[in-house]
């Protein structure tokens, strides 16, 4: 523990949680308001304008936290950044070309001539899926460390529409909880489907996991850890089977629990996400670097850490006064 | 090619498509903010109906700024590596302050200056637009720093190739950032002039002659016609700082090959790299040394001094003079506007057509004066400490082909729909007749 504290040598592992913590925020929030978009082509033409209404406010704040985590990730670890983003140069930039065409597009579906606002909404799921798709393969792609190989290749492309169908998951919940009558049952419908999709995808790729990554396999059969490591899909299971009878019973009357089935997908994602990082653990890139070996100069993650920590109880207060204002069920926005 | 060349191309038009729209928002931010302040003061219902125009051509520029910025935030990593790993102790914490403080304020601020204006209360709301205003151009200031200490750095030792920093002061106030900073705020707010005169100019001779196009054009004209001689004042001082600190730049710009005492301002010509001479030279004799000396037989630094050490010339020189070019017919225009306003005169046709056709004049100044200053670096990348090859990714060159093609077709089409969907609005946005249509709440 000593040594830990000389020289500022525990700064590595403050960066790294926070980058692991801005990841995280930005999948579930963002996630949530890209699975709008994976879900916005299946809802009654009608219904679309709330739908995009109901993310509107927040997307451009929710996608500020990748920026967030890829300038820790730049400024606190610049090998690992350099190491990370040469071996995903393509889907970062396919993912990078999505990111652009989802956020000009429900700008632009209401601000072009009515005719050509059918090819904007197009653009929008279009690009939504783009976007999930590439996240998740780059995500399977580092859990395999970047093994080349087709078995690693289809792990990552099936990591993929893990992906789509976890954020689908949470944009369905996201609806439930942020919309009323026909959309919201069409959301329940949705959230069904989604939820059941995670469990294939999670139970198929955890039993692929170990054979394509000897790492995690080695974990999951290490005690004590692998407690650990099992209570987690346990729970997990738990919530699903709760999450399925939950939604059977929406909508209630008076909107009751409405809220529920968006907490446990949050949930659910959350305890994933834990897992994957506990088992890269110490590791920074799964395989090559470690944490401590990757860190930049003690002294400017200092200057980092003192403005973040001024920074951060602001950014926490005005991001609730958002959702607060916000609060309660969507409209169709306008500007005035 | 070679992934060098590529890379450098593709960082170019990325960051040239992604500074066209701060160029934007960073003024329009405060001009919303007027215009929110006019009508609460004269509940004159013009003042809002601009005010709704011109939010949804901020919301439209924001996310357009949002998501190339995000490119841009990804390119240092995946281009150019070398960067990060020798000034990345200096980079790094700007960039992450850039990112705490202002593009969460401005993100989370949006929502509600954007879709609260029933939500919240009016002042509450007022407020929002202002730390939007404000949030723009903060960050407008931390990427500025970076960039201005990568033109002139200090404040910072070198241990073992890598950087680190010695006095933060030094760092952020470098010795070019206040000039570069008054500067780029002052184009963005010129930009917005244009292109809010342009468009009103653009209603107008559609036959709308309403209060609102009238008020608008007036306080865009009035605004150019005060940044627009502001700037050529500013942009000269910047001048001479850059003659203090990179000599070889300003010799590029001014197209001088032959240093000396008196020289001479030349107007027009084609440089000649391999000759090392200009052909089709027009230039006024002393006038060099008067602009950038003070003095008419001052002592100017040539090309010639810096064989080998200079940038590329012509791509400077030439950008200089359509960015210098724009600032004259600015100049120009903005004064004659006011004047015209000021004597109660309707403009004429030709000069409101004159106007539409210079909509997006702030951006040609604002991208060619980049070019000035990002090409008239090289070779460096920061001045003096990494020279733009040492930092390249060794990316195999058809990747970053394929990229930089992508990323082009998608600049391209994305730059159309925003041109056209800027003029669509100005005329199809509905009147605010209604606007108090449903009480704020109190
Ligand atoms: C509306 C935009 C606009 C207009 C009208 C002007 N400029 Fe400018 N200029 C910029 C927008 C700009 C810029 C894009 O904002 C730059 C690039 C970097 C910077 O700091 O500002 C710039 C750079 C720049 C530089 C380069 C400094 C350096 O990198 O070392 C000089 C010397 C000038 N300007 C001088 C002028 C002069 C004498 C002008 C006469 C009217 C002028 N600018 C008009
Ligand atoms: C303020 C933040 C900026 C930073 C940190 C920055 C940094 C860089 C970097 C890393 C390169 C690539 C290396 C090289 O080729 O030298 C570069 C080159 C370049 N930048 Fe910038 N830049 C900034 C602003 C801009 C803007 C706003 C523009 C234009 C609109 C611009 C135009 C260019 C051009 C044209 C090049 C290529 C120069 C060449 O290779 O000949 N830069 N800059
Ligand atoms: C290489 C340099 C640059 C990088 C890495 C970069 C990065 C970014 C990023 C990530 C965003 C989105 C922020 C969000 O999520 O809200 C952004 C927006 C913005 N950038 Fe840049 N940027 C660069 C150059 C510049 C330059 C040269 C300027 C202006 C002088 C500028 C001014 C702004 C402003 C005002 C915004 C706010 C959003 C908007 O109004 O469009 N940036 N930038």
């Amino acid at each position: 523990m000593n040594d830990l504290m000389q020289d500022g040598a525990w700064l590595p592992f403050v960066f790294a949680f926070l980058i692991g913590l801005s990841m995280l925020l930005y999948a579930v929030l963002d996630g949530y308001d890209l699975g709008v978009g994976l879900l916005s082509p299946f809802a009654p033409r009608s219904n679309r304008d709330r739908m995009i209404g109901s993310i509107g406010p927040f997307w451009d704040a929710n996608e500020t936290w990748l920026v967030l985590g890829v300038g820790l990730l730049l400024v606190a670890f610049p090998a690992a950044h350099g190491l990370v983003l040469g071996e995903l140069y393509l889907p970062v930039a396919l993912m990078l070309i999505g990111l652009i065409f989802r956020g000009v597009s429900f700008d632009f579906r209401k601000k072009v001539a009515p005719e050509k606002q059918a090819r904007w909404d197009r653009i929008f799921f279009l690009s939504s899926l783009v976007v999930a798709l590439s996240q998740g393969y780059m995500v399977g792609r580092f859990v395999v460390g970047f093994q080349p190989g087709w078995v690693s290749e289809v792990f990552s492309i099936f990591f993929g529409f893990l992906v789509v169908a976890g954020y689908g998951l949470m944009g369905a919940c996201w609806l439930i909880l942020k919309t009323e009558d026909e959309l919201q049952r069409f959301a329940v419908k949705w959230a069904r489907l989604g939820i059941w999709s995670m469990v294939a995808g999670a139970v198929l790729s955890s039993i692929a996991a170990p054979f394509v990554d000897t790492r995690i396999y080695d974990r999951m059969f290490a005690f004590p850890e692998a407690t650990l490591l099992i209570a987690m899909p346990l729970v997990s299971m738990l919530l699903t089977v709760i999450m399925h009878f939950l939604l059977g019973a929406l909508p209630m009357p008076g909107d009751r629990l409405s809220a529920m089935p968006f907490a446990i997908s949050v949930s659910i994602f959350v305890l994933g996400f834990v897992g994957l990082v506990y088992s890269f653990h110490p590791y920074i890139v799964p395989g090559q670097l470690r944490i401590v070996e990757a860190a930049a100069a003690p002294e400017s993650l200092k200057v980092i850490l003192i403005g973040t920590g001024i920074v951060f109880p602001f950014l926490i207060g005005y991001t609730i006064f958002a959702y607060r204002v916000f609060r309660g069920k969507a409209t169709d926005l306008s500007y005035d | 090619m070679d992934a060098f060349v590529l890379s450098r191309i593709q960082f170019a038009a990325n960051i040239t498509f992604h500074i066209l729209f701060p160029s934007i928002t960073i003024g329009l931010g405060w001009l919303l903010l007027y215009f929110k302040f006019r009508f609460q003061r004269s509940k004159d219902e013009k003042w809002m109906e601009l005010y709704f125009l011109f939010t949804k051509i901020f919301a439209l520029s924001f996310s357009l700024g949002v998501v190339s910025g995000v490119t841009m935030s990804f390119q240092f990593g995946t281009n150019w590596p070398g960067y990060m790993n020798t000034v990345g102790n200096i980079a790094g914490p700007l960039l992450a302050y850039e990112v705490l403080t202002a593009f969460f304020l401005e993100a989370s601020m949006l929502g509600i200056m954007l879709f609260g204006f029933r939500r919240v209360k009016p002042w509450v709301h007022s407020l929002a637009t202002f730390l939007v205003a404000a949030g723009t151009t903060l960050s407008a200031f931390w990427i500025l720093a970076l960039n201005s200490w990568m033109h002139t750095p200090t404040g910072f030792e070198m241990i073992e190739g890598v950087a680190h920093a010695t006095s933060w002061k030094e760092v952020i106030f470098n010795p070019s950032m206040p000039y570069r900073f008054v500067h780029a705020v002052l184009a963005s707010g010129l930009t917005v002039a244009f292109l809010g005169a342009g468009l009103m100019a653009y209603k107008q001779l559609k036959g709308d002659n309403g209060p609102a196009a009238r008020a608008g054009l007036r306080s865009c004209l009035f605004l150019a016609a005060v940044l627009a001689p502001l700037q050529l004042f500013v942009g000269d001082l910047h001048g001479t700082n850059t003659r203090d600190h990179q000599p070889q730049k300003l010799a590029a710009m001014e197209g001088l090959w032959e240093g000396g005492e008196g020289v001479h301002l030349t107007l027009f010509a084609l440089p000649d790299e391999e000759a090392r001479e200009n052909r089709f030279e027009v230039s006024i004799p002393k006038l060099g040394s008067l602009i950038v000396t003070r003095d008419l037989n001052g002592y100017v630094r040539g090309l010639n001094a810096f064989e080998g050490e200079h940038p590329p010339v012509a791509p400077v020189f030439w950008a200089f003079r359509v960015m210098v070019g724009m600032g004259m017919l600015m100049i120009l225009s903005g004064l004659y506007g006011g004047w015209m306003l000021l004597k109660k005169r309707e403009l004429p046709r030709r000069f409101l057509q004159l106007l539409q056709a210079m909509t997006f004049a702030g951006w040609v100044a604002t991208v060619a004066g980049w070019y000035v200053t990002e090409i008239g670096r090289q070779p460096w990348l920061v001045q003096g400490v990494l020279k733009s090859k040492d930092a390249v990714a060794d990316l195999p060159p058809a990747n970053v082909g394929a990229t930089l093609a992508a990323y082009l077709v998608t600049y391209g089409i994305l730059l159309v729909a925003y041109m056209t969907a800027v003029f669509y609005l100005t005329l199809h946005a509905k009147r605010s007749g209604d606007v108090n249509r449903k009480p704020n709440p109190t």
